[in-house]
């Protein structure tokens, strides 16, 4: 019985080869370890080598058919043998080349025609993974099409709910809908400790929709729910920090009045100016406390005593002004410091304080910009607070607080009664570290300071 | 470890002789009886006949990945492991059928773990490169040029550790000479005296490269003269050759624990794996080889002047040969590729061994 | 109970288990007469001489192949590596040899070998010589990794890899060796993949293992007495296998998760450990997992720049403080 010699797997990567060459004919005398042909692999051009003694009889493909590993190449078997012919399929058709490309033959010619076979076969299988790629990219988009309204709706609807994976699942067994709770997490995302909340003490009232809001506007209703508020982490530190600053430090308290009107006529100036300045020059406005936070800094070059830490045994002189800005936040208060505010300029300090507040906000300050401060600053004036004094923030020697500029009417250097813009500065002072006078020298240099704004360009 | 303090017993350099069988009458050929020549002679043909079926089973797409034959080199893994004592130990590197087979691994289980068979020596794990059988002393089947040699060092560091009077054979290629961690095992074989025997099996190819085109200097062994180990130049295509060189190496490890490196002139008849097809060598070449320094062939002749051999017992070994290779074929057709949950077994000995496990926690992370 | 440097409980372990088997070997560049590059194998060789305390060239590929191939006759050498950065020149043997010999040969052979040394940044020896392969060898199925922290575990997980007839590499630290703490007199042995939980906190878990773990101990105690945050500390002592169970058991507890290496970022330890804590409890997190690893750039050798390189105490408080409500000082 004839023998049918398969197409070799010749190396570990072929899948395919190319017959390039048959080195017998048909009715050649054959013995094991005859090369019967070449093939060409995926890695290079091997002879075949058989291992049938007998004579070949049929050269199944013709050289230059690339066919499948396994697939019948030859028949070898006695003379005169009978072969039945399986069908052999070749690994790309030509015929199915589609027309469109003309300049294909062009590129073609160029290349050498040794290689001509593979580079059609390579042509071909490129062809037709282009075709069912596109055949792909047809039907996705009609899926696309069909799915596309209901998508569309809820997309533009729904809004994406922040709320913690655990959080997610301890509302889901509270049966809680965290849709209307506010979270206390980074950019609102809801918490584990915002759904024990409410579960504790309900939906907060400024976005509950239904109970709580009725409950407020009735007149005789409790202003809020009896509850008992758990402490936040922050508010348990907050406590802690001020007890012991109000009861170990001996606060003193000094006041003193401003003449702002300089200040707002030179700031209206500078923002005029300012604004008109394309960045990093301009392009944004100062504030009132920027030019605190200037003065003060100023102001403790010149009566550095003020610029002290009580340490027990002995009161630590600082060489720089590192000064504190307390920041109202969603659930307390923290005073990040800007360093070196002696060495900086007014706009220098206005992006600081404006970065530092934000991040205060989001909750993204650096430990090291919570401590290391030597001075702080406390305004109120956007409540409209005029006059108040702050607790001093340890190991500071003092606090001060600005309030708000308001108009009065004030007697002139002529005598004449006319319209003044005037600032309360309150500072407290550590009596262990600082004296009264020395406080007071601090406030009168300050206070000459703001009045002559142009003083702190020397 | 002992320290060298006196010079050894070490032969001085000798060119390979080109007169065939030069050593046929050293004792250690001249002992052998006509049933343990015929039985040597068996081994050749079974070598032979076993690797030109793994080559028709590769064609047919049964064997994976590379398939490197031991055709033309068969003197050698047989020479040498007819040597072999109760304490004697084989490494070798991915050439690996030959020596398999020739420290009496069975075809079954080498063809099965060709074809990635349950039955397999190493359950279809290992594949070509990589046969072990530790119950017959064989240590593998190495994948990476010269990886086996450290470890070759220190199966006969073991061996003198325990006091055995046993060596280690560790084969390596013409092209692993080139590798920094066989100079390493060679320096610490002749540092500490190891009774380990380093076989360079030079083909003159490591791959398609010669060892012109590879080797600073082409005499191979000679390397060991920087590490002042004893060193020796064969002619791998004679059994007696190898047999009685092998044997004064192995008397030096039992008697003066001490190493040896043996450069066996060979020639591998076909490419280096499946996929090569020749290009860097002439066909003439091959052709020559195959003519003049078969080493079955030789010995066959050899064996016939000998009278050890008739024509009909030739035929009848290579009959039985090519019968039991085909047989091997089949068994491995019908053994079953292993189960998918052998994926997780043979990673760690504790895990394969839960009664005396002691760790704890996740090991395995598909999860 | 005694208090002994982490140098001298791995080599009261080594000892022990020197005593115990005979099969066990010491071997290792300066191991015997020099008394080991860092004192770890300090009077050994006096004790066990020359036959089981063994001096190797300086051939790293060389000798640990060589103890891999012995350990594959059933000597269980325990290699020393004067840094675990060498084991780059000998990467075949401890990763191509030693991890897959057992299932290329269908579990006929084991290796049962340890290979050992300090892993670590931290000193100023530059690039070459502080790096921290744990999480590349820990990809590697065959091999355990284990990297203690404290003077009890080195020895109690050393007693154990030894024991163990797998390769198990043990990854020390040059700034732990002179180390103190209580090591119990009577002979113990800390199971591989088991973790151990070194503080107890509620607000967020710190995990990390090695060094590192002292490092988030200090971390916690900055935290709960500025910042009033109360971390729990987790040492995971073992990289494979891993207590995983422990790990899912404190993020459960906590809800908040940073995990510490001296690794490199990409693709270190934590990466995979962060995978595995989104995978399996993801419904448990209350923040984004968070990591502190060393920063991203060749080990440096400047002396201050190498110390914010690698991780600290602030650096772990700070990033805890990014998933954890702040604190003000006011």
């Amino acid at each position: 019985m004839a023998t049918l010699i398969e197409m070799p797997k010749l190396s570990d990567t072929m899948t395919t080869g190319t017959l390039i060459n048959w080195l017998k004919t048909e009715g050649d005398p054959v013995s094991s370890g005859d090369m019967i042909a070449e093939i060409e692999t995926d890695k290079a051009t091997m002879e075949l080598e058989v291992f049938e003694d007998g004579f070949l009889l049929k050269q199944i493909i013709k050289a230059g058919a690339q066919v499948e590993v396994g697939a019948p190449i030859a028949a070898i078997g006695e003379k005169g043998e009978k072969v039945e012919l399986p069908e052999v399929k070749e690994v790309a058709k030509p015929a199915k080349r589609p027309p469109q490309k003309e300049n294909d033959t062009k590129v073609k010619e160029e290349k050498k025609a040794s290689s001509k076979e593979t580079e059609e076969a390579a042509q071909k299988s490129a062809e037709q993974a282009e075709i069912e790629k596109k055949e792909l990219v047809n039907t996705r988009e009609e899926t696309e099409k069909t799915a596309s309204p209901i998508k569309l709706t809820t997309s533009s609807t729904e809004k994406r709910l922040k709320i913690s994976p655990v959080a997610r699942k301890l509302a889901a067994e509270k049966g809680i809908n965290p849709e209307n709770i506010q979270g206390s997490g980074p950019d609102g995302r809801i918490l584990k400790a915002d759904i024990l909340s409410v579960e504790k003490n309900g939906i907060p009232t400024a976005s509950a929709p239904t109970q709580g809001a009725v409950a407020t506007s009735l007149p005789g209703a409790p202003i809020a729910e009896e509850a008992s508020v758990p402490v936040s982490t922050m508010r348990g530190v907050i406590a802690k920090r001020l007890v012991e600053s109000k009861t170990t430090v001996p606060h003193f308290y000094l006041e003193i009045e401003v003449d702002a009107t300089p200040l707002i006529t030179l700031r209206s100036e500078l923002n005029q100016r300012l604004t008109k300045l394309p960045p990093p020059q301009g392009g944004t406005k100062l504030s009132i406390t920027d030019f605190v936070i200037k003065a003060a800094s100023e102001a403790l070059r010149q009566v550095p005593a003020v610029n002290t830490s009580w340490m027990d045994d002995h009161i630590q002189q600082h060489s720089a002004v590192h000064m504190a800005v307390a920041v109202a936040v969603s659930d307390g208060l923290v005073t990040p410091k800007i360093e070196n505010t002696h060495l900086k300029t007014l706009r220098q300090i206005s992006s600081e304080v404006r970065d530092i507040a934000a991040r205060a906000k989001a909750k993204k300050l650096k430990p090291n910009e919570l401590s290391g401060s030597t001075f702080t600053i406390s305004t109120l004036g956007m409540f409209g607070i005029e006059n108040f004094f702050a607790i001093i923030n340890p190991p500071n020697a003092a606090i001060l607080a600005v309030g708000t500029i308001v108009k009065k009417p004030i007697v002139d250097a002529d005598d004449n009664i006319v319209v003044g813009h005037r600032m309360r500065l309150g500072l407290s002072g550590d009596h262990r570290a600082v004296d009264g006078a020395t406080g007071a020298r601090y406030l009168a240099a300050l206070k000459e300071l703001l009045e002559t704004p142009a003083l702190m360009l020397a | 470890m002992s320290k060298k303090t006196t010079s050894k017993s070490r032969p001085t350099a000798k060119s390979v002789s080109t007169s065939q069988n030069s050593e046929a009458n050293a004792p250690i050929n001249t002992k052998l009886s006509k049933e343990e020549k015929i039985e040597i002679y068996r081994n050749l043909v079974r070598i032979r006949r076993f690797e030109e079926r793994t080559l028709r089973a590769y064609q047919q797409g049964k064997i994976g990945g590379f398939l490197h034959l031991y055709i033309g080199q068969e003197a050698i893994a047989v020479g040498t492991t007819s040597l072999m004592g109760p304490d004697d130990h084989v490494i070798t590197a991915y050439r690996d059928h030959g020596h398999a087979l020739a420290v009496g691994m069975s075809m079954n289980e080498c063809m099965a773990e060709l074809q990635g068979k349950h039955t397999g020596c190493s359950k279809g794990k290992g594949g070509s490169m990589h046969f072990f059988a530790p119950d017959k002393n064989y240590w593998g089947g190495h994948g990476i040029v010269g990886g086996q040699t450290p470890l070759g060092a220190g199966i006969a560091f073991a061996l003198k550790h325990e006091e055995k009077k046993g060596c280690c054979m560790c084969f390596l290629g013409d092209g692993a000479v080139n590798q920094g961690v066989v100079h390493e095992s060679l320096n610490l074989a002749g540092l500490w005296e190891l009774p380990v025997i380093y076989i360079i099996e030079n083909n003159q190819y490591s791959m398609g490269t010669s060892l012109e085109r590879s080797s600073a200097s082409t005499m191979l062994a000679k390397r060991a003269d920087s590490y002042d180990i004893a060193w020796e130049q064969v002619n791998g295509h004679s059994l007696y050759d190898v047999r009685a060189k092998t044997w004064e190496a192995i008397e030096r490890a039992h008697n003066e624990c001490l190493p040896t490196v043996i450069e066996m002139a060979t020639y591998r008849h076909r490419g280096h794996s499946v996929s090569d097809n020749e290009k860097y060598r002439d066909k003439e070449e091959t052709e020559k080889y195959k003519r003049t320094s078969d080493p079955v062939i030789l010995f066959q002749d050899t064996l016939i002047d000998e009278k050890v051999l008739t024509e009909d017992l030739i035929k009848k070994i290579n009959t039985e040969a090519r019968e039991e290779a085909e047989k091997s074929a089949q068994f491995a057709d019908q053994s079953p590729f292993p189960p998918e949950e052998e994926l997780l077994k043979d990673v760690y000995w504790e895990e394969d061994n839960p009664e005396h496990k002691t760790s704890q926690g996740k090991i395995f992370f598909n999860d | 109970m005694p208090v002994i440097t982490y140098r001298q409980a791995i080599n009261d372990a080594l000892a022990e288990e020197l005593d115990r088997d005979e099969k066990v070997i010491i071997m290792g560049e300066e191991v015997a007469e020099y008394d080991g590059a860092y004192k770890v194998t300090e009077g050994l060789l006096k004790r066990y001489g020359p036959k089981r305390i063994i001096d190797t060239p300086i051939s790293e590929a060389g000798f640990i192949g060589l103890g891999i191939g012995a350990s594959m006759l059933g000597i269980r050498p325990v290699m020393e590596l004067m840094f675990w950065s060498f084991a780059y020149v000998a990467f075949d043997q401890i990763v191509n040899n030693a991890a897959n010999i057992r299932y290329m040969s269908g579990g006929l052979i084991h290796c049962p070998i340890v290979i050992r040394g300090p892993a670590n940044g931290g000193t100023s020896v530059g690039a070459t010589h502080s790096h921290t392969p744990e999480n590349i060898l820990s990809t590697t199925p065959g091999l355990k990794i284990v990297c203690p922290s404290t003077a009890y575990d080195a020895k109690g997980l050393m007693k154990s890899a030894i024991r163990d007839n797998d390769p198990v590499y043990v990854m020390e630290n040059t700034l732990l060796y002179g180390e103190k703490g209580e090591v119990p007199e009577e002979e113990y042995t800390i199971p591989l993949g088991k973790a151990a939980l070194k503080r107890e906190g509620s607000d967020v878990s710190i995990i990390a293992h090695g060094r590192c773990v002292q490092i988030a101990l200090q971390a916690a105690e900055i935290l709960e007495t500025e910042d009033g945050i109360d971390a729990e500390v987790l040492d995971l002592r073992s990289i494979r296998p891993l207590d995983e169970e422990a790990i899912l058991q404190t993020v459960r507890k906590t809800n908040r998760v940073v995990l510490v290496e001296e690794n490199k970022p990409f693709c270190g330890t934590d990466a995979q450990i962060a995978y595995m804590i989104q995978d399996k409890a993801f419904d448990y997190l209350d923040a984004p997992i968070k990591r502190v690893s060393s920063i991203d750039a060749p080990q440096i050798y400047s002396m201050p720049l190498e110390k914010i390189q690698i991780p600290d105490a602030q650096r772990i408080r700070s990033t805890v403080l990014e998933i954890c409500p702040i604190s003000s000082n006011t």
